[in-house]
């Protein structure tokens, strides 16, 4: 189907093959990434201290906490996104399907097609709407023109914008609402085939519909897809996450399974925070 | 017992009275006439020049070369001269500063050493005297660079390169001009939202993919202000090209990189100082300063509108 | 769902690419370091070469010097006349006296507009008056010094009834013309740059407009005034055409500002396509060059320093 000198290879991945882990069951388990003692310093001022986390593929891990805490410097630490910040320091482990994401792999842009990234603020580029989610296959070396059409196709209809701008694929991106660029955006972080989706607020700049919108979407992602997001809001975090983790003021306070972080937290500062006590 | 609390019952015993104010019509009036002498003085070197080369502005005139000792004919020679210099001096200065800008701008952190130091350089550059230029121009291009090819490869067949050529004067202008580009593309990349370099990151973009793909096509405008504000200095500086290359009468056009070539700013220098008859070659001579001055405002002008609208231009709709 | 396999980049051209970028950003300090060798090396015979020092050595160029027997010692500069004479002195005079008259004519004008601009005007007004010295910025210095020649020399003679048409005044004030925009541009820059809560709290107190920028405004801007005379002192005397064209060109000693006079750049400018080269006269003008390098290399620097110091200063108290 694609000309036989194409250096891609495509694999087919069946779904199905684990049965997926219910509540009730005592397996362990399946870890996508793991973060062990990692601590993070802007310039002198330490920002992170001593985080573990597990987080666990397929689901949605929600983080949580007040402004400020450290959990948007967290999330970036995962895919070494601090590192095009000059003067920032990092110790610590975090390992991708038992690779090292920082000591194995020397450059950082290539962990980067494994992790994906949506940002807070909606940020296309200023590129026609195929242009956008296309530059991610474009920047990795996929340029059979067939193949990239066809990306972008699957990963706009994943984002669920596919009717929306199907006609319009060669418009400016700014043309679009503040929700649909977002969604963009999404599609764009989609079309390089992360295995991890990371999340930094991506519905705090929308209305209540585009944001609602956007929740069903990462519903429906997590089933190919681990998703790590950040939030301020709770009750998204209820709404949309299997795991949660509470940090605050750079420290992971408590972390498990959603359910239990909102109704039966250990710990008496995660309780304060979910019942709104302070934040 | 309770202390007594002091109540301050009676009014100061000075009463306080302020002077009447001044209201400042004097320094008003007086900073107002210097904007207004200002203002004059343009008008009457503009209204000058423009009344006494109006007349000699046509067609033939700036499509012919000079007849008759400069008393009559064209400039044309030296509008080629000039745009060819400027030619050869923007692809020069372009690429060198952008680099330099996005090397201070994505390279480096504003406080580092490095940084503080190219700096310095540029602004020491910006502010050398154009004559000091020249004899650079004379010293290292033609001298050093000129003469060093001449001896590798010419023998002694007599000076093909260390002599006055275009290149060498177009190279000198480049320098002169290289602080004007570096600091326009700064300007543009200041402008860059990082969420836009952020996007490109987080898709596995490499520094140099974004740089190229992202970051070069939104700073153009700047990149475009800078090139045409250095064309613009660059065809008005006379100082620096004297003795790299410019002549006052050549009679061919400069088609080689080592050739001479003549120059809107050079000949009115020399027109205006050395002509036997001055009275005779005046209206050349208005003309040609008023083609010079034309040129000038038109390249600035395109540059300041192109500048104001970038700076008011979000990238965000 | 379908897996996607990405080549590897090609990590040298990364590689290559970055470093090309790096070297090119050198430049400028390459070009620095390049002027500073070469226009000095083309100096140094006056300090090394015997024969050369015979006819120019520093203090030859530096003190007076008896030329002929039984006159006098005098400072003069005639490189061309059979007794070569290299004294440096009338070339200092002429250019420090264009220099002041130039900042004399436009300091008041400069930074009387930027006051007005600053303080009293209105936005259309500002709007107008930044173009107009935009304008002037951009008049080319042959220009200048063209309009000097042909037009101001005549008017000015008229008018005074001056001897000399070429004279210091007469390039002194196209000089002036030249940096105007400069001390413009970085005193106005001073007075929009004091914080408005400087303003605010003057206002507060029951200050009127105009004794708010005169108690708080131009005392804060004050430095940043004064550099922008400096700087505009070394921008006049760097600059080569306009003086070459309208000062008259004779390297006298005089203190009056309607005599002809002589700068270092218009004699570098005048006399560099008449010389031997690798000869004493020669080796002299690359001195003067690198004289006026390193004065205008200085002054700059200092200005610059100033000017950054006033601005963090300014940060730092907000």
């Amino acid at each position: 189907m694609y000309a036989s000198n194409e250096s891609i290879e495509i694999e087919v991945m069946d779904k199905d093959i684990k049965a997926e882990p219910t509540e009730n069951e005592s397996t362990i388990p399946d870890y996508k990434m793991m973060v062990e003692n990692l601590e993070f310093w802007y310039g002198s001022n330490k920002v992170l201290h001593n985080i573990l986390i597990n987080i666990v593929k397929n689901k949605v891990t929600a983080l949580i906490g007040p402004s400020g805490c450290g959990k948007s410097t967290f999330l970036r630490t995962l895919n070494r996104m601090n590192e095009t910040i000059p003067g920032t320091r990092m110790e610590g482990i975090v390992r991708l399907d038992n690779v090292d994401i920082y000591r194995d792999i020397k450059d950082p842009s290539r962990i980067r097609t494994r992790i994906g990234m949506v940002f807070q603020k909606s940020n296309p580029f200023p590129k026609s709407i195929f242009d956008n989610v296309a530059y991610g296959l474009r920047v990795n070396g996929i340029k059979d023109k067939r193949l990239v059409t066809e990306i972008v196709g699957e990963s706009l209809h994943q984002a669920a914008l596919w009717d929306e701008v199907k006609d319009i694929l060669d418009h400016s991106a700014y043309t679009l609402s503040g929700g649909q660029q977002q969604r963009l955006c999404i599609a764009r972080a989609l079309a390089i085939r992360p295995e991890v989706i990371l999340m930094d607020e991506p519905a705090s700049a929308l209305d209540p519909i585009s944001t609602s919108r956007i929740e069903d979407l990462i519903g429906e992602l997590k089933k190919d897809y681990t998703i790590v997001i950040v939030t301020h809001n709770m009750q998204q975090a209820a709404r949309v996450s299997d795991y949660t983790g509470f940090f605050y003021q750079g420290n992971l306070i408590e972390y498990g399974k959603t359910k239990e972080i909102f109704t039966r937290p250990k710990i008496k500062k995660t309780e304060d925070y979910v019942t709104g006590r302070f934040g | 017992m309770q202390t007594p609390i002091n109540k301050c019952t009676r009014p100061p015993a000075v009463k306080l009275e302020f002077r009447p104010k001044s209201k400042g019509y004097i320094p008003r009036g007086a900073t107002f006439l210097a904007v207004a002498i200002i203002v004059v003085m343009l008008t009457i070197i503009l209204g000058n020049i423009i009344h006494g080369g109006m007349g000699t502005i046509s067609v033939d005139f700036l499509t012919h070369p000079p007849e008759n000792g400069m008393e009559s004919g064209g400039i044309f020679p030296a509008i080629f001269g000039t745009v060819f210099l400027v030619m050869l001096m923007v692809i020069a200065v372009v690429p060198i500063g952008v680099l330099t800008a996005i090397y201070l701008h994505e390279y480096t952190s504003p406080t580092s050493r490095i940084t503080k130091i190219i700096r310095v350089a540029i602004n020491n550059l910006a502010g050398v005297p154009s004559i000091v230029f020249g004899l650079f121009g004379l010293g290292f291009f033609i001298g050093f660079i000129g003469g060093g090819i001449d001896s590798i490869f010419y023998g002694s067949e007599g000076p093909v390169w260390g002599q006055p050529a275009i290149i060498w004067a177009s190279l000198t202008l480049a320098l002169l001009t290289l602080p004007v580009v570096i600091v326009s593309t700064e300007e543009a990349l200041r402008t860059i939202p990082p969420e836009l370099k952020d996007a490109s990151y987080a898709l596995g973009g490499t520094k140099l993919q974004t740089i190229t793909r992202i970051i070069i096509p939104q700073a153009l405008p700047g990149i475009l202000t800078g090139a045409i504000l250095a064309v613009s200095r660059g065809a008005g500086e006379v100082a620096p090209i004297m003795f790299t290359g410019a002549a006052y009468y050549l009679p061919y056009l400069p088609a080689k990189l080592n050739d001479q070539f003549m120059e809107l700013g050079y000949h009115i220098y020399v027109m205006a100082t050395q002509s036997p008859d001055v009275e005779a070659t005046k209206p050349i001579l208005f003309g040609t300063v008023l083609v010079l001055l034309v040129l000038t405002f038109m390249l600035n002008f395109v540059a300041i509108y192109i500048r104001s609208r970038m700076r008011r231009k979000r990238v965000r709709v | 769902m379908r897996k996607l396999i990405f080549k590897n980049k090609s990590r040298i051209w990364e590689f290559f690419g970055e470093k090309f970028i790096a070297i090119n950003a050198f430049a400028a300090l390459i070009a620095i370091v390049l002027i500073f060798i070469f226009i000095f090396k083309e100096a140094v015979p006056i300090f090394t070469d015997a024969e050369i020092k015979q006819e120019a050595s520093l203090d030859k160029m530096v003190f007076k010097q008896v030329y002929y027997e039984g006159r006098d010692a005098k400072y003069s500069w005639q490189p061309n006349s059979e007794v070569p004479k290299y004294s440096l002195f009338p070339l200092f005079i002429g250019t420090i006296k264009a220099a002041i008259i130039a900042l004399l004519f436009a300091a008041p004008l400069g930074i009387g507009a930027a006051i007005y601009s600053s303080e009293f005007s209105n936005k259309r007004m500002r709007e107008f008056i930044k173009p107009i010295i935009e304008l002037l910025a951009g008049i080319p210095s042959v220009v200048l010094g063209f309009f000097a020649l042909m037009i101001l020399a005549t008017t000015l003679q008229d008018v005074l009834g001056l001897t000399f048409r070429l004279n210091a005044t007469n390039a002194g004030i196209a000089l002036g013309l030249a940096v105007i925009p400069i001390i413009f541009t970085i005193s106005e820059d001073a007075m929009t740059s004091v914080p408005s809560s400087l303003r605010d709290a003057a206002t507060a107190l029951g200050a009127n407009k105009w004794e708010v920028s005169m108690t708080t405004v131009l005392p804060a801007a004050l430095p940043g005034i004064a550099a922008s005379i400096v700087l505009g002192f070394g921008r006049a005397i760097g600059e080569t055409m306009i003086v070459l064209m309208a000062s008259g060109n004779a390297a006298i000693i005089s203190t009056s500002i309607f005599d002809s006079v002589r700068t270092f750049s218009a004699t570098i400018a005048a006399e560099l396509a008449e010389v031997v080269f690798g000869g004493a006269h020669y080796s002299v003008l690359f001195f003067i060059g690198s004289l006026l390098f390193i004065f205008t290399f200085l002054i700059n620097l200092g200005g610059d320093m100033a000017l950054t110091r006033i601005k963090a200063k300014i940060q730092g108290k907000l």
